[in-house]
């Protein structure tokens, strides 16, 4: 199914329907495996088994700034090509992408407080993924501060986009300035500097997270359809009722019962 | 007169004569570091000091403050969508509203700036950096304001949102304009360093924001 096919609303509920319990067997699977991996790791030698919050911290970061790019190519989908569920996505990502950075913050900070004696440190790194998270937050509220999700959607789009100048700058903030935080040793020009016993289960719980994400993602642009939906027929019922009653007289519809009359 | 000129023309004067945005900035610009001796304490040296953060946030949230009168007025009154509708882009107009913004409520925050040294006790370099820095900074500060205020223009209570909006996008530009002034001041680092990416995060905003404000504007207004 082309991506023209899937912005009709009921196929797309009926796909998802279909794929989303494999989406989350595969995704149990993986973080099991993951998990698995990350505990028979073995311990390293400076750090102890510390090392391990690496295996939940690192994925929770690279998924931040991933949901952010997937809601910027939603945020064009909405501006450029007007794909109805574009915005769909884009609302139901926010939230998901706030968890993540929130979870990158709190287990950063958590492997800090043994590494680097503090829980907190305003480096580079730290700020700009900081910044990130009240990004997130602004974008939700202003999801929530449009009664009406098409043109919310619109605005969101303009802010998602203006956002995702700091992804360039997370990613390179421990290149650019001096900063505590370590700077790149996965994605970085001349290979990965992390031992194979680390990286394997590191990859598969990026895998396994990014799985997680569109488990979530698709279970919430389900809900998201469903939540419109509900506010549609809402409408439709308000319509219907002050139209019935804005036409009759008082007497007449006090003693109609199903305007709650005797 | 064009009618870009003409724009800025008639913002200038609103924002002067309706005890608008360009006095009650610079009065609470002056608040701001009226309260920080009281929060801090008289510690002179510490005082100076802080100085130029105190007087870089005091200016952030002054401009911050006066952004809402960015739209919402023409907005309340119709000439927004008159803006809108007219035959000059709307990119242009919101580029020169800002101009306008910046000319009356920016400019007196960057006038205001070497008596307010003195509360801070801070010397004639170290005012001279902050004034230089915030005149180059203040722009940056509009221009990126502008998108919120676009954003929140169709809000009724869009007034707090704007400033959660806007704060993220700011601290670049609050980061340099600190650093480049602490670097005037104390510093073996170089003035030019922060000061050229100060210019530079400026300049950016001076393209980018009326683009997102009017694409934000279009949105918003249909």
């Amino acid at each position: 199914m082309t991506l023209t096919e899937l912005a009709n609303p009921t196929k797309f509920l009926a796909l998802t329907a279909r794929v989303l319990p494999w989406l989350i067997a595969a995704t149990a699977a993986l973080l099991l495996i993951g998990l698995y991996q990350s505990l028979t790791a073995p311990d390293d030698y400076q750090q102890g088994a510390t090392v391990k919050i690496m295996f939940i911290h690192v994925p929770n970061a690279w998924l931040s700034m991933f949901v952010w790019a997937v809601m910027s190519a939603a945020a064009l989908g909405t501006l450029v090509w007007r794909h109805p569920l574009a915005d769909v996505a884009a609302k139901a990502a926010a939230p998901i992408g706030a968890a993540f950075t929130f979870c990158a913050l709190v287990t950063g900070s958590l492997w800090g407080r043994p590494m680097w004696g503090t829980y907190w440190e305003w480096d580079a790194r730290l700020t700009s993924v900081l910044i990130l998270f009240l990004m997130y937050l602004g974008l939700i509220a202003l999801w929530r501060a449009v009664e009406d999700p098409s043109r919310a959607a619109r605005a969101a789009a303009v802010l998602t986009l203006v956002g995702a100048i700091n992804l360039p700058i997370i990613k390179f903030s421990v290149d650019w300035w001096n900063t505590l935080h370590q700077p790149a040793s996965v994605m970085r020009l001349g290979g990965s500097t992390l031992d194979r016993a680390y990286l394997v289960p590191l990859l598969v719980m990026a895998v396994a997270f990014t799985l997680l994400f569109l488990t979530l993602h698709l279970a919430a642009m389900r809900n998201e359809i469903l939540r419109r939906r509900v506010r549609a027929l809402q409408m439709m019922q308000a319509n219907a009722f002050s139209g019935e009653v804005g036409t009759g007289s008082r007497e007449e519809n006090a003693s109609n019962p199903r305007f709650g009359a005797a | 007169m064009t009618a870009l000129a003409a724009l800025i023309r008639r913002d200038i004067r609103i924002a002067l004569r309706v005890g608008g945005g360009a006095l009650i900035g610079m009065l609470f610009f002056l608040s701001v570091i009226v309260l920080m001796p009281f929060a801090l304490g008289p510690d002179l040296p510490l005082l100076a000091r802080l100085g130029p953060a105190i007087l870089w946030l005091g200016a952030l949230l002054a401009s911050l403050l006066t952004l809402d009168r960015l739209f919402t007025a023409d907005h309340e009154d119709g000439s927004l969508d008159l803006i809108a509708m007219s035959r000059t882009p709307l990119e242009l107009s919101c580029a020169a509203k800002a101009l306008a913004h910046w000319l009356a409520a920016g400019v007196p925050l960057i006038v205001a700036t070497p008596v307010l040294g003195l509360l801070l006790n801070l010397d004639l370099t170290a005012t001279a950096a902050v004034a230089l820095t915030l005149l180059v900074g203040t722009p940056a500060l509009t221009f990126t304001g502008m998108i919120g205020a676009a954003l929140a223009v169709t809000l009724h209570r869009g007034g707090l949102l704007l400033a959660v909006l806007v704060l993220p996008l700011s601290v670049p530009i609050l980061i340099f304009g600190v650093a480049a002034s602490e670097a005037a001041i104390t510093g073996p680092l170089s003035f030019g360093a922060p000061f050229s990416i100060l210019c530079a995060v400026s300049l950016i905003s001076l393209v980018i924001g009326p683009f997102a404000a009017a694409a934000s504007l279009r949105q918003g207004l249909d």
